[in-house]
């Protein structure tokens, strides 16, 4: 445990992303089994204790320290597995060795809510402050160390010199710790058998056209939906939704779950049903409504009626048993116009091509559309086979033009890591009214990107030069400077006072010779949108 | 004959000797004021007549240009206030100059500790239990999870990571009166012998520790060199200009901060700290808690701090407290 604690505190205070993979590489090379395959778990939140939550740490402590003592400190603390880390009394005298990962997890595993007070502290007992905070994450999951489990397995790959999409791949047919993928890429042995498991298949992902022009004889246009990405796998009796970061997300959307039946792997675009935008057969509703669905683990029967999500369908991989990433694109996109029939049209439909007669003409389509629901055009090549990653030159992503605006610089904040000396992040507002009328700015966004080095020396200088007020890390600037700010679609919110939200807002161009009252009102942000 | 303590006065500036018509460590301007130690929540400029020891007075005047109506008293040194009240200094283990002042007057003691610690501390004498029957603490780290490390395994855990990474350096931030001269000092107990690099603000009060005998080895201004001169070496800055622009001139800095709050991670991630180090000049729960069962005084009364969890403790021990709530004392080490 002390080797697993150790590198949870290392990963709190650490930034960079290299040096993360570095510090979890490092520990399952040097970890033994099956320790390391249970470090890997918590790390990608793959544990699950029953008989540990929160409130029982907080029974347990209120057992052994004075409760007003331990509200004082949590409230301080903010945390009740750190703060009942501290609290624990450290043991004195001989003391037996900590337990090791595996031992913790097995004890955890065998806990029931009826032992778990009288279980939990003979384990306590063998731990000091920082082995105790790690235990505790450890039994109630959530680790906040900053590590996704995409990077986790990006880490894994790194660790034992494997590709991260075999391990995508095997990831889904193991359960913790993980014992025949340890084998597979620390020993050399054979690869997990995969065969009838509904397993993630990497996504085949698409490079930005910018200049590129490419001739429709080779490409096939096909719009490209602004909702997720998803995965729909079917395999001997069962189904999984997976996103495209791979996370198994079934739970949230049961209704897919039971939607397919037909063993197949399936690429789509997820949305939820609208009557807003008209797709080509259903409506679907603005990635606002999307996003209510995303991120939960269970889902309220007035959720599924009121926002039921559909799969509009880009490309087939497998096919009763049959896969068939090889065969290109044109061929599996026959397989799967045929296959459609085959599925409720409640919940699948299929993603229509665009038709044009040469490039030109594309390009006036996708100019033309302002429907909220399209992202933009995907061009594919019609002879490529479904390969994982971003191949140069098979598949484009031709985004719509963003949306444009201007506003004016009002407050920054710095920046994280690298960029923790600079004020990098930037929030900008629109005039409600007529400046010249004595108007005033309200705060509409707050971007990040968009501008280069150079560009950020200058603008952080702008702000210490011109600063109003400061308020802890941020500061409040005077109104002198013009942000041309792209974004992708705007929607009414209640949470902003402009009642306005952006999508993916970020600097287009730095109006450097705009004078701010010039700068867009709040009306011709409202006038852009589409929900 | 007046109630029994009825000399002394706790107020929201500051707590007030009735018949010698004299603060401690008030925050407002007075004629008269018994000064702690020197950190800027306790001492402040402008008084007609300030007692305190010479190293406090010589931080005074190098922050406050303090010279007029010092009054210097040694450690163990008494004198005798208007009113019959004699003041005696006693080391407080908190910073160069610190002290504790016991009064008595008409057969009563109280202490007053401004800041402490009980730790060993190279720069400063150690804290001394003086019986009392009032003591007046602080209580800066008044809660439990607060248990300050030894020194010595902060010191390894910052020696190990520059070791490790000998191309960068590491910023250590510290506060600079006190904190910073200790971190030093014990870096050279520890067998660092390089030099080491400081921020500009530190300079003159590394100087002046230097004069009262404190020796902090071989200093350097981080103005006066070049990046590449500085990788593998420690530099020193207030914690103000850790993530300031300033840090751009170093090679590449492994951030890391001196301060009892370092001990919850989500403070140091606030922070942007990569390396915090739980070192603090006040009392931690227990030395705190200890202090007060050996002085063990009729009543406790709390200045600054958390107090809540410190008068709990007096309850859940059967003994009396009470919270003054003075105004304008905050954390100096943030
Ligand atoms: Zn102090
Ligand atoms: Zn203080």
């Amino acid at each position: 445990m002390e080797e697993f604690a150790a590198l949870i505190d290392a990963l709190i205070y650490t930034r960079s992303r290299n040096e993360k993979l570095r510090l979890i590489a490092e520990y399952l090379r040097a970890a033994p089994d099956p320790d390391r395959g249970y470090a890997l778990a918590a790390l990608t939140d793959g544990l699950d204790f029953k008989a540990v939550k929160s409130s029982t740490i907080r029974n347990l402590l209120k057992e052994r320290v004075d409760p007003v003592l331990w509200t004082l400190s949590r409230d301080f603390v903010g945390d009740t597995a750190e703060t009942a880390s501290f609290l624990w009394p450290d043991p004195v005298g001989n003391i037996a060795p900590p337990p090791s990962v595996s031992e913790a997890v097995d004890a955890l595993s065998a806990m029931t809510r009826a032992n778990a007070m009288t279980e939990l502290p003979r384990l306590l007992d063998r731990l000091d402050s920082a082995g105790r905070y790690a235990f505790f994450k450890l039994a109630t999951g959530g680790m906040r160390v900053g590590v996704s489990s995409r990077l986790a397995k990006v880490a894994f790959a790194q660790a034992f010199e494997v590709s991260v999409d075999d391990v995508e791949e095997y990831w889904h047919a193991l359960a913790p710790p993980y014992a025949q993928l340890f084998a597979w890429a620390a020993d050399g042995e054979d690869p997990p058998d995969t065969a009838n498991m509904p397993l993630f298949k990497p996504f085949m992902l698409a490079h930005p056209l910018e200049e590129t022009v490419v001739g429709l004889d080779d490409y096939a246009a096909e719009w490209k939906w602004d909702g997720i990405r998803v995965q729909l796998v079917h395999v001997a009796g069962e189904t999984r939704v997976y996103s495209r970061s791979g996370d198994d997300i079934s739970a949230t959307f049961p209704e897919l779950v039971d939607a397919l039946t037909i063993p197949a792997v399936l690429d789509g675009e997820l949305l939820v049903r609208g009557d807003v935008q008209g797709g080509d057969t259903g409506g679907a509703a603005s990635f606002n409504a999307l996003q209510q669905r995303l991120g939960r683990k269970t889902v309220s029967k007035k959720m599924l009626t009121e926002s039921p999500a559909f799969v509009r369908l880009y490309d087939v991989l497998s096919l009763d048993g049959e896969d068939l990433r090889s065969l290109p694109w044109r061929d599996r996109r026959s397989r799967l116009e045929s296959f459609i029939p085959r599925l409720p049209d409640t919940h699948f439909d299929l993603s229509q091509l665009v038709e044009a007669k040469d490039f030109e003409q594309l390009a006036h389509i996708r100019e033309g559309t302002r429907d909220d629901a399209i992202e933009g055009l995907m061009l594919k090549r019609r002879d490529s086979p479904y390969v994982a990653g971003r191949k140069t030159g098979l598949w484009y992503k031709w985004k719509r033009d963003p949306l444009l605006i201007d506003c004016v610089l009002m407050y920054a904040q710095r920046g994280s890591g690298k960029r923790s000396s600079f004020y990098s992040d930037y929030t900008f507002g629109c005039w409600d009214g007529d400046p010249d009328a004595g108007a005033e700015l309200l705060p509409v966004g707050k971007a990040y990107s968009g501008f280069t080095d150079a560009e950020l020396k200058k603008l952080d200088k702008i702000v210490r030069q011109n600063t109003l007020n400061r308020f802890g890390p941020v500061r409040e600037v005077e109104r002198t400077l013009v942000f041309e700010v792209a974004f992708d679609s705007v929607h009414s919110s209640k949470r902003h006072k402009s009642g306005l939200a952006m999508r993916f807002p970020r600097i287009h161009r730095i109006r450097w010779d705009k004078p701010v009252h010039e700068a867009d009102r709040i009306e011709s942000l409202r006038a852009l949108i589409r929900d | 004959m007046a109630a029994p303590f009825s000399w002394i006065r706790p107020d929201p500036h500051g707590v007030y000797v009735v018949p010698a018509d004299a603060w401690i460590d008030p925050s407002k301007a007075v004629d008269r004021a018994l000064v702690t130690h020197g950190h800027a929540d306790h001492a402040r400029g402008g008084h007609g007549q300030t007692v305190a020891t010479p190293e406090t007075l010589a931080i005074m005047d190098l922050r406050y240009n303090t010279r007029e109506g010092a009054t210097p008293v040694e450690y163990g040194e008494t004198i005798r206030l208007k009113g019959g009240v004699d003041a005696t200094y006693i080391p407080a283990g908190h910073v160069l100059g610190s002290a504790q002042i016991l009064l008595e007057h008409a057969g009563e003691r109280v202490v007053i500790t401004g800041d402490y610690k009980r730790r060993a501390d190279p720069t400063c004498p150690p804290f001394q239990v003086t019986p009392c029957d009032i003591f007046i603490t602080e209580a800066t780290f008044g809660l439990p999870l607060f248990t300050h490390p030894p020194i010595e395994e902060e010191m390894a855990k910052l020696l190990s990571r520059l070791e490790a990474y000998p191309d960068r350096c590491v910023l250590v931030g510290a506060y600079a009166l006190g904190k910073a001269q200790r971190v030093i000092a014990e870096l050279r107990a520890a067998g660092h012998s390089q030099p080491i690099y400081l921020h500009g603000a530190m300079e003159k009060m590394c100087r002046l520790y230097e004069e009262f005998g404190v020796d902090l080895g071989e200093l350097r201004l981080v103005a006066d060199h070049d990046k590449d001169d500085m990788r593998g070496a420690i530099v020193v800055s207030p914690p103000s200009a850790l993530n300031d622009r300033w840090s751009r001139r170093l090679p590449d800095p492994i951030t890391a901060m001196a301060s009892g709050w370092m001990r919850v991670r989500q403070r140091a991630r606030q922070r942007n700290v990569e390396l915090p180090l739980v070192i603090s000049d006040h009392a931690d729960w227990n030395e705190l808690t200890n202090t007060i069962l050996e002085v063990d005084p009729h009543e406790t009364w709390i200045t600054h701090g958390r107090e809540e969890a410190l008068l709990r403790w007096h309850q859940l021990h059967q003994r009396r407290a009470r919270a003054l709530a003075m105004v304008g004392y905050e954390d100096e080490d943030d």
